[in-house]
């Protein structure tokens, strides 16, 4: 019954672990009036605590990826990740560069990969839908 | 001594969504001080830029930000271009012109429609947002991507602007002018947005100039500084743009001077398109290899002036490029602004500056101070539950 209700609503949690902008400003973009993803229930969530589904921008760098591992820990199961990009698939342009650790999912679970430089908010949009099977199914749970 | 309490804001959200943190020194409501914490972003991409050939480095350097990507690559190009004598075609320098306008728009609409939600008012930045995807259009049927352009070539641009796709830039245009003119007027009389801007972090021209303030940021302060009067690139020397100034030097004015300049862009930009001259800006070859040399170059991105200095050894890679990036100078320079503000008006304040986080981490500043310290979380202090240290 719970996964249900997350089915029809899931919120997002938004976390820039070191992305040039291009695919913050277009998760933005997806979030407003032209792709109103609020019509099936998405919308951002004020705290991570109250998330269901996290998208990770951009490369992670050594710095932010502690941050990104605690703010995964923080969200209530089920859960699901969404990485944004090439950046957060695999570190993109940046992949090799010193700081960086690449991509999101050496640090956390990653269930979905939207891949673009940076991806057409459409795409993101229906990568979040994708997120959404995984929470139906009630996720892995801990 | 006062009591402080410290208020990490950040680094997650604090008011856009860009990873920074402020630690606010706090003496009940009024700010004492503020420690800018940045880092989370730091790519090392000027290192990258070592590794990687000349033309690679076009894509990695626009690559530094994706609001002004266009200008980061014009000011690579240009410079990479007066290194190796080679020179753009002119219809090329227009199409460039157009571009760079287009991205001002946009990021000005952003900026602030993320002001609009920053100060609460979330239907004017549906608004503005719906209005902005019109712009982001033009520039994905110019240049064939919403986001990063990658317009740019050495020695031209990737692709021609066709007679049909400029006569529906034209038209589009129109509606965004008005729309532009339409949002202006709403921040210069609702009384919301006008009792949270006005007289909010004021900057004298004296202190902009003191602390080397940039762009947008100086202009609203009352100094007329702008690249691309002052030092004309591309094709504005023909274009010949009007410098936008205000002497109020608050938030508000920035927010104001915002809109003016994005009108100035589309005058720009019909301007461009009437005045396009003829001839095939794609190049035939690109060349790879540069002589020894050194250039200093720089453009007014939306933010303010962009500095690139390229150092070449001969060959197919740089030996050193030095990026300096405007959100550097407004952001990490501009901590006095907060002092006597109220907590409230911070996330405010930071926002008029336009911050982009992702340019500012071009260079580490980070100076961990070690010490004996409580933390505060935000919502915590929202509930009142504060322990003064
Ligand atoms: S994938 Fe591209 S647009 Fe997205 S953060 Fe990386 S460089 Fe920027």
């Amino acid at each position: 019954m719970r996964n249900k209700l997350i089915r029809y609503s899931p919120w997002l949690v938004h976390f820039n672990t070191g992305a040039c902008n291009g695919c913050d400003i277009e998760v933005l973009a997806a979030i407003t009036p032209l792709f109103d993803p609020e019509r099936m229930g998405v919308k951002l969530a004020p705290n991570p605590r109250h998330g269901d589904i996290l998208i990770v921008t951009g490369a992670v760098t050594k710095k932010a990826g502690e941050r990104l591992k605690r703010l995964y820990d923080q969200m209530p199961s089920p859960k699901a990740v969404v990485a944004v990009g090439a950046c957060a698939i695999s570190g993109g342009v940046f992949a090799g560069s010193y700081p960086l650790v690449s991509g999101a999912d050496k640090v956390i679970p990653v269930d979905v990969y939207v891949p673009g430089c940076p991806p057409r908010p459409e795409a993101i949009i229906d990568g979040i839908l994708k997120a959404t099977k995984k929470l139906e199914g009630g996720g892995e749970g801990d | 001594m006062a009591k402080y309490v410290e208020v990490p804001v950040g680094p997650q959200h604090p008011a856009l969504h860009e990873p920074i943190m402020l630690r606010v020194k706090l003496d009940g409501e009024v700010v004492e001080g503020v420690d800018i914490v940045t880092g989370y972003n730091h790519r090392g991409v000027e290192k990258l830029g070592e590794k990687n050939s000349w033309v690679r480095d076009i894509y990695i350097f626009s690559r530094i930000c994706g609001i002004c990507n266009a200008v980061h690559a014009q000011t690579y190009t240009q410079g990479v271009e007066k290194l190796m004598g080679v020179e753009p075609p002119p219809r090329a320098k227009y199409i460039r012109t157009i571009v760079m306008e287009l991205e001002r728009i946009h990021s000005h609409m952003l900026i602030n429609a993320v002001m609009a939600e920053a100060i609460g008012f979330d239907t004017l930045f549906m608004l503005i947002m719906r209005d902005r995807e019109r712009v982001m259009h033009l520039k994905e049927i110019i240049t064939g991507q919403r986001v990063h352009a990658d317009i740019h070539i050495i020695g031209g641009v990737k692709r021609d602007l066709k007679p049909e796709t400029a006569e529906k830039v034209l038209r589009v245009l129109d509606y965004i002018e008005a729309r532009l003119k339409h949002y202006k007027k709403v921040f210069e009389e609702d009384y919301t947005i006008r009792k949270r801007l006005e007289d909010v972090g004021k900057i004298s021209k004296q202190e902009a100039l003191k602390h080397s303030l940039v762009g947008p940021v100086l202009r609203a302060s009352g100094v007329p500084s702008d690249v691309r009067v002052d030092d004309p690139y591309s094709a504005y020397d023909e274009l010949k743009p009007n410098i936008v100034v205000r002497h109020e030097g608050d938030s508000l004015a920035r927010m104001l001077l915002r809109w003016d300049e994005a009108l100035e862009s589309v005058r720009l930009i019909r301007a461009a398109i009437k005045n396009m001259p003829k001839g095939n800006p794609v190049p035939k070859a690109i060349k790879r290899a540069a002589g020894k040399g050194e250039v200093f170059s720089r453009v007014e991105a939306p933010r303010g002036e962009l500095i690139y200095h390229i150092v070449s050894t001969g060959g197919p890679k740089p030996y050193r490029i030095k990026v300096r990036t405007p959100s550097f100078n407004n952001i990490v320079n501009s901590g006095f602004a907060y002092i006597g503000e109220r907590l409230a008006d911070v996330p405010v304040i930071l926002t008029s500056f336009d911050p982009c986080i992702s340019c500012t981490e071009r260079v580490l500043v980070v100076d961990e101070k070690k010490g004996l310290r409580k933390w505060v979380p935000f919502m915590a202090l929202s509930r009142g539950e504060i322990r003064v240290a």
